[in-house]
């Protein structure tokens, strides 16, 4: 009798463990499958071998420039950033318990949006100094966040409603940046509205394939404990995570990441917020979607921008198609936790 | 007995708030003040005699003289505007029934653009008239949208879903408003002076077309003020006082759409006026609408003028544009109503 019940449990969980693994394989199939799109396709379409012999470091005219300056810098930065922003996205969301509690809705990617174009448009510092400041800031916007919305007892609603007002004073301040900027710096200064991968550059890379490669492990080594987390305060506690510090470890991880990824394209609309609920949908509850979620995130940015590119007559950044489809989701998202009386 | 009388005594004398009078004289002092602030100062300080040439030689021809000129309709028009969004956010508030309403929260204003955005790249409309128009339509499409899915479910619309519902239509149309910008090198650049809101761009022309919109929006709101108190009461209170909600709330927020869609269309988005002039005043005379609807176009107007002249001096040589000044002086007390308890326990 005993050893059948725990037969069954042990079935159920070796079949979500096979989900897991499908999932997760199909989704890092089909980033291979995009990213190699991203290196083939464009104004020009060369041969197969051409493109990776240019890859392996051999020089052919015309193909070595297509690739390596503009393609591969172009997919990298959508594959890091896409990540960045899924797993970051990801591990707010589930650890405030709730798919609109995400660094779009809440204004941290604002912050790092506005002192990257500050940086750039007004001071014309460097790379590094942008990174920088694009960090401190995202840490700056969720400290006051976390410092206005404190109460007598924590309160989602409050959290989103302080985020939603200080995220109008920084988009008041880029669209003020933006125009006292010169004319020349305005399609750059588009990125900063809606995100985009135009003009992403090899020596700008490094920083966020660095930052991503330290900070992801961490997220999903704590991935265990975030699980827990999400059972809630008391039920953590109890069942012996230090609530306290694995919090802090993880909003500092997902804000850097989610920083340098903005720093980089800018905020790209909705990727944070759509990767986890996908990612939940796709792996279904009791098994971490991290690593799924920051798959999903890959797939978006770099599907869209596929999209942005070739699907219309006119070249959209990727953060107008990611605008477009992750906004009437939030729209359903909210109309359906209005019916189940959620919010 | 005693209580019939004093019902009559209430009906016949009808209780003003205590510091009625004292408001009035107070705010009357400072709308002076902030006109002759808004002709004043700036970039070029003007000094008295300039101004007395300005304002009443029509032929003085003296730089500073012509300075004042240029100053007059900007500050007409900056008044106007505060006063129209003051009510505008009163209005709101009143018929929503929620405290944290205002044509910037609730996407409103990014309705109002994405239809002049539309027709600048589609219809190539260029006229003040044109831009109001689409931008009426555009603002009241919006208004419907956010309060049907705000005040879904259980507990009609309470503040965190109405600005949820908000934020998020904002979101979706602005991705839109990129995406027909984004082609259109000319209407990207017409339309990012127009998207910080200000109204340094204000010309007689575009204040006669703005008038008859302001006197209708005012007129219905006025019309309405009675039966929105009697609404604040709740839904089924004001019906058996014999108030017909579906058409007040029509109406009265036609008016307020009015009044916002008409701003935004000449102004460009200027947040937060009708928060900050609302809140200020029902902190000060009380609930009763029939104070704060007429006295929130003044506090209205009176704030943005202010923020006109600061965004002036603080920009200088240049400006800073008062919808930047707005959004700084109002998100933090969207952020104090959010922290209310009463808000957030909802």
């Amino acid at each position: 009798m005993k050893s059948k019940s725990i037969e069954f449990i042990m079935e159920g969980r070796r079949q979500r463990r096979r989900r897991w693994i499908i999932v997760t394989s199909s989704l890092t199939a089909f980033l291979i499958i995009v990213c190699c799109a991203m290196l083939l396709l464009g104004n020009t379409i060369y041969p197969v071998i051409d493109v990776i012999r240019a890859l392996l470091g051999e020089q052919i005219s015309g193909v070595s420039f297509a690739i390596n300056t503009i393609r591969l810098p172009r997919m990298l930065a959508g594959l890091f950033a896409g990540f960045a922003f899924g797993i970051g996205g990801n591990t707010f969301q589930t650890m405030l318990r709730n798919p609109l509690a995400n660094p779009n809705v809440i204004g941290i990617t604002t912050g790092s949006s506005a002192a990257a174009v500050f940086c750039i448009v007004i001071l014309h510092t460097s790379d590094t100094i942008v990174s920088v400041a694009s960090v401190g800031a995202g840490l700056a916007t969720v400290v006051f966040i976390y410092l206005f919305s404190k109460g007598k007892s924590f309160s989602i609603g409050r959290l989103i409603l302080v985020g939603i007002g200080i995220q109008a004073m920084l988009n008041a301040l880029i669209s003020y940046i933006l125009l006292v900027g010169a004319q020349q710096d305005l399609p750059a200064a588009l990125r900063w509205l809606s995100g985009s991968l135009n003009g992403s550059q090899m020596h700008e890379l490094p920083s966020l394939i660095i930052t991503v490669l330290v900070f992801a492990p961490i997220i999903i080594l704590l991935g265990k404990n975030l699980s827990i987390l999400e059972l809630g305060e008391q039920s953590a506690t109890s069942l012996g995570v230090n609530t306290d510090k694995t919090r802090i470890v993880l909003i500092l991880c997902s804000v850097c990441i989610i920083a340098l990824a903005t720093a980089i394209t800018g905020p790209i609309a909705f990727v944070a917020f759509l990767s986890g609920p996908i990612a939940k949908r796709l792996v279904g509850v009791g098994f971490s979607n991290i690593i799924p979620a920051g798959l999903v995130g890959a797939n978006l940015v770099l599907a869209s921008d596929l999209i942005g590119q070739f699907a219309f007559e006119v070249r959209y950044p990727v953060g107008i198609i990611t605008g477009i489809i992750g906004a009437p989701y939030l729209i359903y998202l909210l109309i359906r936790m209005n019916r189940k009386g959620e919010l | 007995m005693n209580s019939l009388s004093d019902l009559n005594n209430s009906r016949l004398h009808p209780h003003i708030p205590k510091h009625f009078f004292t408001v009035i004289v107070i705010c009357f002092g400072l709308l002076v003040l902030s006109v002759i602030a808004s002709l004043v100062l700036g970039s070029r300080p003007v000094s008295f005699n300039e101004l007395i040439a300005g304002l009443f030689h029509q032929n003085a021809d003296s730089y500073g003289a012509s300075v004042v000129r240029k100053r007059i309709s900007r500050t007409v028009f900056s008044l106007f505007c505060g006063a129209a969004l003051g009510i505008s956010g009163a209005l709101m508030q009143a018929v929503t029934r929620n405290p944290i309403a205002d044509p910037s929260i609730l996407g409103v204003n990014t309705g109002a653009s994405l239809f002049v955005v539309s027709g600048i790249a589609f219809l190539n409309i260029n006229t003040a008239y044109q831009y109001i128009w689409f931008a009426l339509a555009g603002a009241m499409i919006t208004a419907v949208f956010v309060f049907g899915i705000g005040s879904m479910g259980r507990g009609g619309a309470t503040p965190l879903k109405l600005v949820l519902a908000g934020a998020a239509t904002s979101a979706a149309l602005s991705s839109l408003v990129i995406a027909i910008m984004i082609p259109r090198s000319y209407v990207m650049d017409q339309f990012r002076f127009w998207q910080v809101g200000s109204v340094g761009a204000a010309n007689w022309s575009s204040i006669s077309t703005f008038i008859p919109f302001l006197i209708i929006g005012i007129l219905l709101g006025i019309i309405s003020t009675t039966a929105l108190n009697a609404l604040a009461l709740g839904d089924e209170v004001a019906k058996g006082l014999g108030v017909r909600t579906g058409i007040l709330r029509l109406v009265a927020a036609l008016a307020a759409v009015l009044l916002c869609g008409a701003t935004t269309a000449l102004a460009g988005p200027i947040g937060f006026i009708g928060l900050l002039s609302t809140h200020l005043i029902r902190l000060i005379l009380g609930p009763d609408l029939r104070y704060i609807i007429p006295m929130s176009a003044f506090a209205g107007a009176i704030i943005l003028t202010i923020s006109d002249v600061c965004g002036r001096l603080i920009g200088s040589p240049g400006e800073l544009e008062v919808g930047v000044v707005t959004a700084f002086i109002g998100a933090p007390i969207l952020i104090i109503l959010a922290r209310k308890a009463k808000v957030s326990s909802l």
